[in-house]
């Protein structure tokens, strides 16, 4: 039997705003609305986007040994994080295998930990698993948790416009606690598209009201900030080199391939460690790369990579598209580490034809708030 | 949603318009609504003979690639060369500008058998869930 799928809060609303729902990890999520992807992708790029993530999971951590259960699950050093900020990581397993990637909040409190919708429950016992050891608790509390982001160049300006003028004042990577028509909500000036703006916490209860004040209040209405759905949220976290798990990163990959070792701390002896540590220096067999087609079509997750000289198989392509900022077809491929340096050419076998393909530098958009 | 009452169309979406004694071919409105923002076209090579119901392009969305297929059996004597450089033209204007092949037909009954707008709005009418 197939189990239902879940609905956001917003479900209803997204509906009724005209969005094609689609199944996603479990989930039924708006994959765009009415004026379709590409507008939606300008719109972030140029003025300011919303989007309903609360598919995505919440981990809620406490106790004295938090930072160094932390330190032990997650590739980057989370002990060194000072409160109220927060990084990204990877967890692996033992072999080196990617299980997810994170987003860490320490918060006075407690530690946030933000995890992808299809892995929030195999994520969650993973933690559960280890914490045996250790002085912490953990607890899914993804359930009843609402997250949406605002992203765009008028991002920062409509929250503070919400939020009498708090959010502004939040560093990069910041999170602080907000009020939003009197909801409480934790705030992280962080983000997956390339952009400023903010991702928000809140109680589903409320996911209403406040999506709808931040649409009407009036510097959202000046910039006209509309939904974006999932479509958009993939042509905006690509350009920017974002991994998105099933794609860039799997349990098939460490990060040695998914070029990610920049988010592992090896001071930190972390699950997985000496795997990568091993692999890095063997050298991996394949290694991720960014290239564009020199010829129009469209590259698609899957479509195999030929070598151009004598045709022999190289790689895999785990993200295709039409990249609408870079205004190129272009994509994310495994490939013989040979192959993966910028200039390195190839072609893609797209439905039976061989496109000529370039490897070009990363990322394809510089983000906006570097 | 527009089902232009000029054309006829097939089950898979295309649209054929008889002109002079040339058909040409499109996808349809509801074609281009479902697919969404269409960002490339490949179209076959003027001068190849393809039969009816024969894949001769892909209309390529941003969420998925679609085959097409001809209305008709023939050979291609003209391609739409502004889909190149502005595939979105398919999306903007299905029922003209985004015309995607003509076709110089060998068996002009063909075009006879294929759906009337009413029967096709019909047809669309019963894909909804």
């Amino acid at each position: 039997m197939e189990t239902p799928l879940k609905h956001t809060p917003l479900r209803a609303w997204h509906v009724e705003h005209g969005a094609k729902m689609v199944p996603f990890a479990g989930w039924e999520m708006p994959i765009q609305y009415a004026g379709g992807a590409l507008q939606e992708h300008r719109l972030v790029r140029t003025s300011a986007g919303i989007f309903d993530i609360s598919h995505m999971g919440q981990l809620e951590l406490r106790g004295s040994d938090a930072p160094a259960f932390l330190d032990y699950l997650v590739t980057s050093s989370m002990s060194t994080l000072e409160e109220g900020n927060s990084r990204y990581g990877v967890i692996c397993d033992t072999d080196g295998g990617v299980l997810d990637d994170l987003f860490v909040y320490r918060l006075p409190d407690k530690w946030w930990i933000v995890v992808n919708a299809a892995n929030t429950e195999s994520d969650y016992q993973w933690f559960r698993r280890h914490a045996a050891e250790y002085e912490v608790e953990i607890v899914n509390v993804s359930d009843g948790t609402a997250m949406f982001a605002v992203q765009g160049p008028a991002a920062i300006e409509i929250m503070d416009d919400v939020s009498g003028g708090r959010i502004s004042a939040i560093p990069r990577f910041g999170a602080a606690d907000c009020s939003i028509v009197g909801v409480h909500c934790l705030v992280g000036r962080t983000g997956y598209t390339g952009e400023d703006g903010v991702e928000l916490f809140l109680s589903t209860a409320e996911a209403r009201i406040v999506w709808e004040a931040i649409l009407d209040s009036e510097v959202a209405r000046r910039a006209d900030l509309s939904p974006i759905g999932l479509a958009a949220r993939d042509s905006l976290r690509f350009e920017p080199g974002f991994p998105l798990y099933g794609h860039e990163i799997s349990r098939e990959v460490t990060p040695v391939e998914a070029r990610l070792t920049w988010a592992c701390d090896f001071d930190s002896n972390f699950i997985g460690r000496d795997a990568i540590l091993a692999r890095k220096e063997a050298g991996p067999a394949q290694r991720l790369c960014t290239f564009t087609l020199t010829e129009r079509g469209v590259p698609r997750q899957d479509c195999e990579v030929f070598a151009d000289s004598d045709g022999r198989k190289i790689g895999t392509v785990v993200t295709g598209m039409f990249a609408p900022s870079a205004e190129v077809y272009a994509g994310n491929a495994f490939v013989e580490p040979a192959y993966s340096k910028v200039g390195a050419e190839f072609e893609v076998d797209i439905r039976g034809k061989r496109k000529a393909a370039v490897v070009v530098k990363r990322p394809l958009y510089k983000p906006a708030y570097k | 949603m527009t089902f232009d009452k000029d054309v006829k169309y097939l089950e898979s979406h295309e649209w054929a318009r008889k002109d002079g004694d040339v058909i040409v071919c499109g996808i349809s409105d509801y074609a281009q609504d479902s697919l969404g923002d269409i960002v490339f076209v490949e179209l076959p090579e003027v001068g190849q003979t393809l039969k009816k119901g024969e894949a001769f392009g892909v209309v390529e969305s941003v969420k998925a690639a679609s085959d097409v297929y001809m209305p008709v059996s023939g050979e291609i004597v003209e391609i739409n060369g502004v889909l190149e450089e502005t595939p979105e033209t398919v999306n903007e204007d299905p029922f003209g500008d985004g015309w995607l092949i003509k076709i110089k037909p060998s068996e002009p009954s063909e075009y006879d058998g294929l759906m009337s707008a009413d029967d096709y709005k019909t047809y669309t009418e019963g894909l909804e869930d």
